[in-house]
């Protein structure tokens, strides 16, 4: 029955592709002579699209959903707006002139990490209560409407437990963002330092460092995490905080796998060139060759990859905490609040704010993986010469 | 052709190598552990003759290297040993040592083709799938279209697989009750019934890896568009789809073919996270929960399948992009 709607729609939507360029040739205009009929399929389907989504938003009283996330990206659409707008007038010339050429999603993804580190930095003062901080009323709903069974302490509602969402899901700011910071940091130093020293060194060096990471890489990180994490589990007994150290240790070390290529890849087409070479004639030692003269010469890729980097010691973060295994309680993280609340997705049709509780915690999670994107996107097109 | 075969069983060696290695790393890893297994096992009431008793069992008394020999030699014949969930002390040093318990490969087995099936049905949308948006975003770049499924492809990539269920499940089966939200699949089950219920996990993994394939098919095609023999084609007056499918997409391949094996590979991962939200009775729920309960055996063999699927998968993508490209297949 379902195949029998999609061909009628298709059809119906050739045959209005067909009719719009029709009546676009009688006009003359040479857009619409040179115009295949895909591209005119592909019109009218956008029309359709566009008209039932303005339909959905505005006569459909169920479509809660998508009102929100219209919404949300129209509001963010703006705000990224009008901080590019805000960036161009103000502030010193040389600042002025990145936001000149910036795309909107590039200005985008930078409000939206700035709102992010500064949520995470004053956790402390912007949340109403503290992380693990139990009330007597539990369960409340969010919203904060008692009729409705909600407190306006407690906007968000609160956990099964008691605990106040909406201070768990600012300090998960700064404690999810804070852990996967301090684990890319991590990384980096340890796989930038020995891909550079194998770039610079190379010979046996270079070959046992390069064979240890191709074993490692061979294991797929999420599953290698997983393993590593049950045995730091035993080790750690039942000190929670300790297996969240060994977790950013475990993670470090897997991902540093992924920088060393690349510290190794672009340190050794660095090493060969010739003021290299005059460095080494100077008699300059390793750490010289390394800090001054192949680190500055490499920051645009290795910044770039901090940012991709960033990403997926996050995400692996989230998802080790979403399976129980990462960072523990009662530290509050956006993985694991995502599981303990998911149970309330099945309220969408009574009270759709219940409901986005748990998305609010993984949405959280991936606005700012989507923001580093965009920006580490704006910077190596930058970068690599291409405008436009 | 012989230097093709040549090629072809020299990265299979290397494979080979790869998975015997990292067999030792995972078996290392786990020998790690603090204590051993049969204190594991029998908890904080170990009496020493309890855990001599285990040790002589298991063969824990032995020196490591032959105990890794002998777990291989066990691993390769498909015993992987006996889970701790089903073992106890009793069973043991009882009268019935052995007896009664699930050996980790009856566990595994029907959860691996359970797997099997979930990467099965997403393979067979997400590969067609992104390849027909991959190929339609190369024919109208900077469009409107081109640019939607740029940041809807970014957004889903960077987006945690937990999300993108959630938000399926929100409006697939809570909202609209079209599809199950739980997976709940048993042995007997037609495949109609199997492949509703699989049918949300695996289009969340597909959103995961679409975007992945759709934005390297894409570029592997753009970065062709420049070449003179495209040009020409132009020049000679063909339609933009005829230029791209009969001209650029043949001498794209070998890039497409590696980025979809690739991400083969990376479903194996994906499919953990992916199988707990929905409950999937797969292999990754089984690993993540003996995780959970340090079973030690079943985490062993699951990551040990995990990594000879992920390196296989990665062999294939090496030896298919060899086999597609003259270039490679013909070293100077």
């Amino acid at each position: 029955m379902i195949v029998v709607y999609i061909i009628v729609g298709v059809v119906a939507l050739i045959a209005a592709g067909w009719v719009f360029r029709a009546a676009g040739r009688a006009t003359g205009r040479p857009a619409f002579r040179d115009m295949d009929l895909s591209t005119a399929f592909g019109y009218a389907l956008g029309a359709v699209v566009v008209v039932w989504g303005i339909y959905a938003f505005f006569f459909v009283e169920a479509a809660v959903f998508f009102r929100w996330a219209v919404q949300g990206i129209i509001g963010f659409a703006i705000a990224a707006w009008i901080f590019r707008f805000i960036g161009r007038h103000v502030g010193p010339d040389s600042v002025r002139r990145q936001f000149r050429a910036m795309p909107l999603t590039a200005s985008f993804g930078i409000l939206t990490i700035l709102i992010y580190a500064i949520v995470a930095i004053f956790a402390g003062v912007l949340a109403p209560h503290g992380q693990a901080e139990v009330f007597a009323n539990v369960n409340v709903l969010p919203g904060g409407d008692p009729a409705l069974g909600g407190d306006p302490a407690f906007p968000l509602g609160t956990d099964q437990i008691g605990r106040d969402l909406l201070s768990r899901l600012i300090y998960g700011a700064q404690n999810t963002v804070g852990i996967a910071f301090a684990t890319t940091v991590l990384a980096f130093l340890l796989g930038g330092t020995l891909g550079f020293l194998a770039a610079t060194v190379g010979g046996w060096l270079d070959n046992l460092l390069s064979r240890m990471v191709d074993v490692l890489m061979a294991i797929p990180s999420l599953i290698f995490a997983l393993l590593l994490m049950t045995i730091a589990s035993a080790w750690a007994g039942s000190e929670k905080w300790l297996l969240t150290v060994y977790m950013v240790v475990i993670i470090a070390v897997i991902d540093s796998t992924r920088v060393y290529r690349l510290a190794r890849a672009v340190g050794s087409s660095i090493v060969v060139m010739d003021y290299i070479e005059a460095a080494k004639l100077r008699g300059e030692g390793m750490g010289y060759l390394i800090f001054r003269e192949i680190l500055p010469n490499a920051t645009a890729p290795l910044l770039a990859e901090f940012g991709l980097r960033f990403c997926f010691v996050f995400l692996t973060i989230a998802s080790l905490s979403f399976l129980g295994v990462g960072i523990q309680p009662p530290l509050a993280d956006w993985g694991t609040m995502v599981r303990d609340l998911s149970q309330f997705i099945n309220f969408a049709a009574f009270s759709p704010l219940t409901a986005a509780l748990p998305l609010m915690a993984a949405g959280a999670i991936a606005l700012l993986t989507v923001a580093v994107n965009f920006v580490v996107d704006w910077m190596l097109h930058r970068s690599s010469g291409l405008k436009g | 052709m012989g230097s093709v075969t040549r090629i072809v069983l020299q990265r299979l060696g290397l494979g080979l190598l790869t998975l015997f290695i990292v067999s030792i790393v995972i078996f290392t890893a786990v020998n790690m552990l603090p204590g051993d297994f049969a204190e594991a096992i029998l908890g904080q009431g170990a009496t020493p003759q309890a855990v001599a008793a285990i040790r002589h069992d298991l063969g824990l008394d032995q020196p490591p290297v032959s105990r890794y020999l002998e777990w291989l030699a066990d691993a390769v014949r498909g015993d992987l040993g006996t889970s701790f969930a089903q073992a106890n002390f009793a069973s043991f040093v009882g009268s019935d040592a052995g007896a009664g318990m699930a050996s980790v490969a009856d566990t595994l087995v029907p959860r691996f083709r359970n797997t099997m099936f979930l990467a099965g049905v997403t393979a067979a949308i997400a590969v067609p799938v992104s390849l027909i948006i991959g190929v339609l975003a190369a024919l109208y770049r900077n469009s409107v279209f081109d640019k939607v499924a740029n940041m809807a492809t970014l957004t889903s990539i960077s987006s945690p697989e937990f999300f993108l269920a959630y938000i399926l499940i929100l409006f697939l089966a809570v909202l609209n009750p079209w599809l199950p939200s739980l997976s709940n699949i048993y042995d007997g089950m037609g495949f109609g019934e199997r492949l509703e219920k699989t049918m949300l996990p695996a289009l969340t993994l597909t959103l995961v890896v679409t975007a992945h394939m759709m934005r390297m098919t894409r570029a592997a095609i753009i970065n062709l568009l420049a070449s003179p023999y495209i040009e020409m084609a132009r020049l000679k007056g063909l339609s933009p789809m005829r230029v791209i499918v009969r001209h650029a997409l043949p001498n794209a391949l070998a890039p497409i073919i590696n980025v979809v094996a690739l991400n083969l590979a990376y479903l194996i991962t994906g499919v953990v996270v992916v199988e707990v939200v929905f409950v999937y009775p797969g292999i990754g729920q089984l690993f993540v929960d003996s995780v959970k309960i340090r079973d030690i055996p079943v985490v062993q063999a699951c990551c040990l399948i995990f990594a000879s699927a992920y390196i296989l998968l990665n062999l294939l993508a090496d030896i298919l992009s060899i086999l597609s490209n003259p270039r490679l297949r013909h070293p100077k």
